[in-house]
Parts: C-alpha cells; sequence; structure tokens
C-alpha cells in the first residue's frame, strides 16, 4: 500500500462524486455525492498524513468531518424545505435562479 | 503686497458673500452696501497702490507658483503692478465706485432681489476687470478676460424679461468670444515659441531675438483678435449699440471705463510686442482708423441717445487703437482715460435724462437744460470733452492721438481722425442740443435726479474738464519717447471740433439750415448709415447661410456617424446578451458543469505553464 495507491482511490471517489453531483437528478443524490468527495478529499490528507507521519492531518480530517455534518443538516433542511414550498426535490424543477 | 491683493480681496469678497447669503442678496439695499464697501476697499487699496509704486518707482510684483511644472518654468499667478496697471486699477474701481453709488438712485425701482442680484453681478464684474488689470501674465489676463466677458453678459442681460435684453447679452457674448478664440490661440502661439507667459520674460525674449518672426506675429496678431472683440473693432463692433439694452450705469462702467477699454489696455500693455510686429501694427493702425470713422457716421443719424453714446464709444475706441497701432501707447492709454472719465460722465447723465424723461429719442426729448440744469451742464462738459474743445481733458488727450499717429508717418489715417473729430463734435452736438436746448418740448414735469445720481455726475463733470493736466504723470508710466508735435495739430483738431459744434447749434438750435432737407440731399447714403453700413446684415447672412449650414452638417455627421457608431454598439451588445441569456437556465447543476469545466481549464493552463 503506497501513497499513490491510495491518492488513486481518492481521485477515483471524487471523480464519482463529482459525476454524482453533476448527473443525479434528486437533491438528496447530490447531497450523497457531495459526501463522497468530501471523503475522497479526506481520505487524500490522511494519506499524506500517514505517510509523512504526521498527526495534524489526522486532527485536521476530524474537523472536516465535524462540519461536513453541520453542513449536511443544513443542506437536508434546504431540500425539505424546497419539497415543501416548490413541491418538488428534483433538481432540475428548481430554476428560480434562471435568469 | 498686501495692497495689491486688497485690491482684489474687496470685490471678491463681497460677490462670495452675496452670492452664498441668498437672504442678504435678496435684502436690496444692504447687499449693495456690501458691494459698495467691497469696492470702496479696492478704491482705496488701488490708490495706496499707485502712491507706493509712483514713489518707489518700480514696479511691485506679487507672485506665486500655480501649476508647478516639471519640465521647463512653472505657470505662475502674479499681480504686477506698475504706473499702468496701478493706475488703470484706480480708474477702473473709481469709475465702479460711482456707477454703483449712481444706481443707487438710478435702479429704486428693482425689487429688492433683483437690486441685490444687480449688486452681485457689480462685484463680479469689478473684480474681474481689477484681475485682468493687474495680471501680469497673458493665462491670467485671459482667464479675467473672460470673467468680464461673463460680467458683462450678465449686467447687460440684467432686465431678462425683455427679449431684447436677452439677445443683446448674448450678442455681446458670442462676438467677443469669437475674437476670444483668436486670443486663446496667440497665447499657445507665444507660449509654444517662448515658453512663458509672462509680460515681462515675453518683452525680454522679443527684445533679444529669441521670440520673433512669424511666431510673434501670429501670437500679437491672435491677441489683437481677442482686443478687436472686447474694444469693439471693426467687424467686431456689432454687439455695443445692441448692449445699450441693458442698464444705463451699466452702460457706463462696461462701456466707457472698463470692459471696452480692456482691449486697448490689453495692446497698451504688449505695445513692446507689437512694436516688433510692423505688420500687425500696421492692421491695428488701419482698422482703428476705419473703426473711428464708421462709428462716427453711424452716429451722425442716431436718434437714440444711448446708442449715440455707444457708436461714441466704439468711434473712440477707434482712436486709441489707432494710436497703439501708430506707436503711440501712451496717448492711447492717456486718451482711454480722459475717455473713461468723460464717456461714463455722458453716459450717467444720459441715464439721469432718461429716467426723467422715461424714452431714449432725443427728438422726444428738448429745452431740458431749463428743468435738468445740473444735468445739462455736466452733459455739456462730457460734450466738449468728447469735441475736444481746449481746456477739457478731451483736448489734451485728443491731441496727443493726433499727434501720435502723425508722429508714426500715416498723413492719410491723420487726416481721416481729423475729419472724424469733427463729426464727433457735430454728432454729440446735436444730441446736446436737441435734447438739451432746441425747439421741442419734453412732456411731463422731468426733474433733477436724486443726490446719488447728481453727485457722481458733477465728479465726473470736474474730471472730464480737468483731468488734461494728468498727462505728465501718465507720461511717466511709459518710456519716454514722443518729441513735440507741430503746432497745426492742436489747432487742426480743434478747429474740427468748433466747426462740428457750429453746425449743430446752426442746425439743430438757430434753424439757420433744416437737417430733414440734408438728410433728404443725401438719401441713399442716409440708408446706408441706418443700416449701419450693413454690417449686422452681412454677419446675420455669415449665419444663416455659412455658419447654420455647416453647423446642419457637423450635426448630420454628429448625429447618425458618431452617434451611429455608439448605438450600433449598444445594439450588438443588447442582441449578444439576448442571445447568452440562454445559459443561464437557473438549474445549479448547470452551473456546476460550467464551475467544473472552468476548473479543469484552469488547471490545464497550469499544468500547460
Amino acid at each position: 500500500m503506497t501513497l499513490a495507491n491510495l491518492l488513486v482511490v481518492a481521485a477515483a471517489v471524487f471523480a464519482i462524486g463529482l459525476f454524482g453531483v453533476l448527473a443525479r437528478r434528486h437533491a438528496i443524490g447530490v447531497l450523497l455525492s457531495i459526501e463522497l468527495m468530501f471523503n475522497a478529499v479526506n481520505l487524500a490528507i490522511v494519506s499524506f498524513a500517514w505517510s509523512r507521519g504526521l498527526l495534524a492531518g489526522v486532527v485536521l480530517v476530524l474537523f472536516g468531518i465535524a462540519i461536513t455534518v453541520a453542513e449536511i443538516a443544513v443542506g437536508l433542511a434546504l431540500v425539505l424545505l424546497a419539497s415543501r414550498v416548490a413541491k418538488s426535490v428534483i433538481l432540475d424543477d428548481l430554476s428560480e435562479l434562471k435568469g | 503686497m498686501t495692497d495689491a491683493l486688497l485690491v482684489l480681496a474687496g470685490p471678491l469678497a463681497a460677490f462670495a458673500l452675496l452670492s452664498v447669503l441668498p437672504p442678504l442678496r435678496r435684502s436690496g439695499k444692504p447687499a449693495a452696501a456690501v458691494s459698495i464697501a467691497g469696492i470702496g476697499v479696492s478704491l482705496l487699496a488701488a490708490m495706496a497702490l499707485f502712491a507706493r509704486i509712483h514713489a518707489a518707482g518700480v514696479p511691485s510684483i506679487v507672485e506665486f507658483v500655480w501649476a508647478p511644472m516639471t519640465k521647463g518654468p512653472s505657470i505662475t499667478f502674479g499681480l504686477l503692478a506698475d504706473g499702468i496697471s496701478a493706475s488703470m486699477a484706480v480708474l477702473v474701481a473709481f469709475v465702479a465706485l460711482l456707477v454703483q453709488v449712481y444706481s443707487l438712485a438710478y435702479m429704486s425701482d428693482e425689487k429688492p432681489a433683483a437690486f441685490g442680484r444687480y449688486y452681485t453681478y457689480h462685484s463680479l464684474f469689478a473684480f474681474a476687470m481689477l484681475g485682468l488689470v493687474l495680471a501680469h501674465n497673458l493665462l491670467q489676463t485671459y482667464v479675467f478676460w473672460e470673467l468680464v466677458g461673463l460680467g458683462s453678459y450678465l449686467l447687460i442681460g440684467f432686465w431678462f424679461e425683455k427679449p431684447a435684453a436677452g439677445r443683446a447679452a448674448l450678442k455681446a457674448f458670442w462676438t467677443t468670444r469669437l475674437g476670444d478664440v483668436g486670443f486663446a490661440i496667440g497665447i499657445v502661439i507665444l507660449w509654444s515659441s517662448a515658453g512663458t507667459f509672462t509680460f515681462a520674460e515675453l518683452f525680454a525674449k522679443a527684445g533679444s531675438g529669441v521670440l520673433g518672426g512669424t511666431a510673434l506675429t501670429l501670437g500679437v496678431a491672435g491677441i489683437y483678435l481677442g482686443a478687436m472683440g472686447k474694444s469693439a473693432q471693426f467687424p467686431f463692433h456689432i454687439w455695443l449699440p445692441d448692449a445699450m439694452e441693458g442698464p444705463t450705469p451699466v452702460s457706463a462702467l462696461i462701456h466707457a471705463a472698463t470692459m471696452v477699454a480692456a482691449g486697448v489696455y490689453l495692446m497698451v500693455r504688449i505695445a513692446p510686442l507689437l512694436a516688433h510686429t510692423p505688420q500687425v501694427a500696421t492692421v491695428v493702425f488701419a482698422i482703428g482708423v476705419l473703426t473711428a470713422f464708421l462709428a462716427a457716421t453711424m452716429a451722425l443719424v442716431e436718434n437714440d441717445i444711448k446708442r449715440i453714446l455707444a457708436f461714441s464709444t466704439v468711434s473712440q475706441l477707434g482712436f486709441m487703437m489707432a494710436a497703439v497701432g501708430a506707436g503711440g501707447a501712451e496717448s492711447a492709454y492717456f486718451h482711454l482715460v480722459t475717455h473713461a472719465f468723460f464717456k461714463a460722465l455722458l453716459f450717467l447723465a444720459a441715464g439721469s435724462l432718461i429716467h426723467a424723461v422715461h424714452t431714449n429719442d432725443i427728438f422726444k426729448m428738448g429745452r431740458l437744460a431749463r428743468v435738468m440744469p445740473v444735468t445739462s451742464a455736466c452733459f455739456a462738459a462730457g460734450a466738449l470733452a468728447l469735441s475736444g474743445v481746449f481746456p477739457t481733458a478731451g483736448f489734451f488727450s485728443k491731441d496727443e492721438v493726433l499727434a501720435a499717429v502723425l508722429a508714426g508717418g500715416h498723413p492719410v489715417g491723420f487726416a481721416i481722425l481729423v475729419v472724424t473729430a469733427g463729426m464727433t463734435a457735430f454728432y454729440i452736438g446735436r444730441a446736446f442740443f436737441v435734447a438739451m436746448m432746441g425747439p421741442n418740448s419734453a412732456p411731463g414735469h422731468p426733474h433733477e435726479p436724486e443726490a446719488a445720481m447728481k453727485a457722481p455726475l458733477v465728479v465726473l463733470a470736474v474730471l472730464a474738464v480737468v483731468a488734461g493736466a494728468a498727462a505728465p504723470l501718465v507720461k511717466t508710466f511709459f518710456a519716454p519717447s514722443v518729441e513735440h508735435a507741430p503746432i497745426f495739430v492742436p489747432v487742426l483738431g480743434t478747429t474740427a471740433a468748433l466747426v462740428g459744434l457750429a453746425l449743430a447749434f446752426a442746425g439743430y438750435q438757430r434753424g439757420a439750415f433744416d437737417p430733414a432737407n440734408v438728410r433728404r440731399a443725401m438719401g441713399p447714403l442716409v440708408t446706408v448709415l441706418e443700416r449701419r453700413w450693413y454690417v449686422d446684415d452681412v454677419f446675420e447672412l455669415g449665419y444663416r447661410f455659412a455658419y447654420l449650414k455647416i453647423s446642419n452638417a457637423v450635426g448630420w455627421v454628429d448625429r447618425y456617424v458618431v452617434d451611429g457608431v455608439v448605438n450600433a454598439v449598444t445594439w450588438a451588445t443588447w442582441v449578444l446578451a439576448g442571445r447568452l441569456t440562454v445559459i443561464q437556465s437557473g438549474r445549479v447543476q448547470d452551473a456546476l458543469y460550467a464551475t467544473a469545466f472552468g476548473l479543469v481549464v484552469l488547471v490545464w493552463l497550469a499544468w500547460a505553464r
């Protein structure tokens, strides 16, 4: 298990997450994909920390996870609101920002 | 030092107070008091300045840097007080003070707000004129020159509810502006050639030959164009008769002592440059003689007393310019001083007559000498001075002018000016005999004006008679030059004046001949004079058939070519923006696609480097 292997996995997870964010129609699906991208980044940080033997990276990731939880809570609240106000959680229907 | 600054500070402070405090301005009499106090301070400071300069015998210069330059000398703002400018400042402040006092009574029918506005303009005008007089460089002269133009515009158009007054104000402004274009170009030419605006440096460079040739000739010619506009030289004289639409005291101020004198003053100021450009000097002389003659002929057939005086002013300005052109700057300046006194006197006396009988037509006046003896006596003093009868001031100064013209080697111009002097005596004698003596009788019960109007008249009348004694003093302002004039000069001048007065007396007082017969005999010539030699018509034709046509063409280019390009750009942007709004779908994921794409491009660019 080398740093390169770990980074390849992280990049793959990130790409899958990005694809999900761009392609999923359901808002919850997009939130899930965002989580995937977060985890890919976390994985990369941890990998670097492991390869250099630094503890700071691990601590940083812990903080990141905590913040992600809060952010996901906000995201879910928004989805809930969208389903109530716009009667839909399909992103294609939510185009209020159209110029 | 401080006295020179104080000369300007008085009227400027009065103007600033009256403009920023509308309640004070609208209060009428207090506003007048502020303005008169301002010009009074200015007069005292100017007298102190003159006394100091005269005692010291050297010019005093206040100077500070106005626009610093890294390459070449910086542009300075300065007050130059030598004999000419200090005495001129005294003259301007003095006449302005008298006119403002006179206006207290003359303008008393105005509403308080208009009265205050009148005095606000007077303060502005006095400030501008004094600044012009004391300027020590051409650029500063130009700045104050234009301020004088603005002040005259406001004062001539003071009764703006009268359409004729508004038109006259515009005409005065535009006509003088036409000349000022030349002035601006002249200044730029001199600057680019000599690298300085300052009079003293310009004279030094012209004297040493650094400044010379075509540049000097063109520069001086351009400045002369500006002087032509302000001093109403042919063919720019057309604004002056129309400017009589303004209040009469304004005419006494602007058209006797200050604004119209500014052109002559400027030419006197740059006389050392003019001495190096004989071609321009010849033009100045020729146009001066032409102006003197034409204006005097037009005054012969005019019935409006103010317009007679207006044409007379144009004619006298022609005398002064002729003297400048012939190389007699000191004669021109001396005539300017005496003319300021007697012409201000004539205008104020005419204002007093108009105030009493409410008409400008001399044939609707008559026998006013019986009911208005003081005014009439003052008018007579002014008329004698204008005619140049011994021993009034006009005799000495006109004698000087004629001598300078003869000494300059212009016998033909001399002859024309002598004839013009005769006509001058005739038209002013005609005005006097018809309005104040004569067979007619004014309607109503005209009476002498109040003391505020009478006092300035008497003061000016005394000066118009005795100011000739100032000749030796004026001579000290200039480098000593002129030799004694031949004796036939004053004899010819006086003879012409007496013949003119005698003809007017015979025709309009004694009835020895009927002027109407002369008029009939002259026929078409009178028509030409009444149409003012068709100069106004030529200007109007030029305006209608050349200027308007060119303006229309330029306007078309502006509307359809210049604006067209701008409009096309707007239209293209509009259309393009309309097309591009399609990509603003409002969907989050489309925006994210764009972001991701942008990121990829950025990474690729970073990689490619």
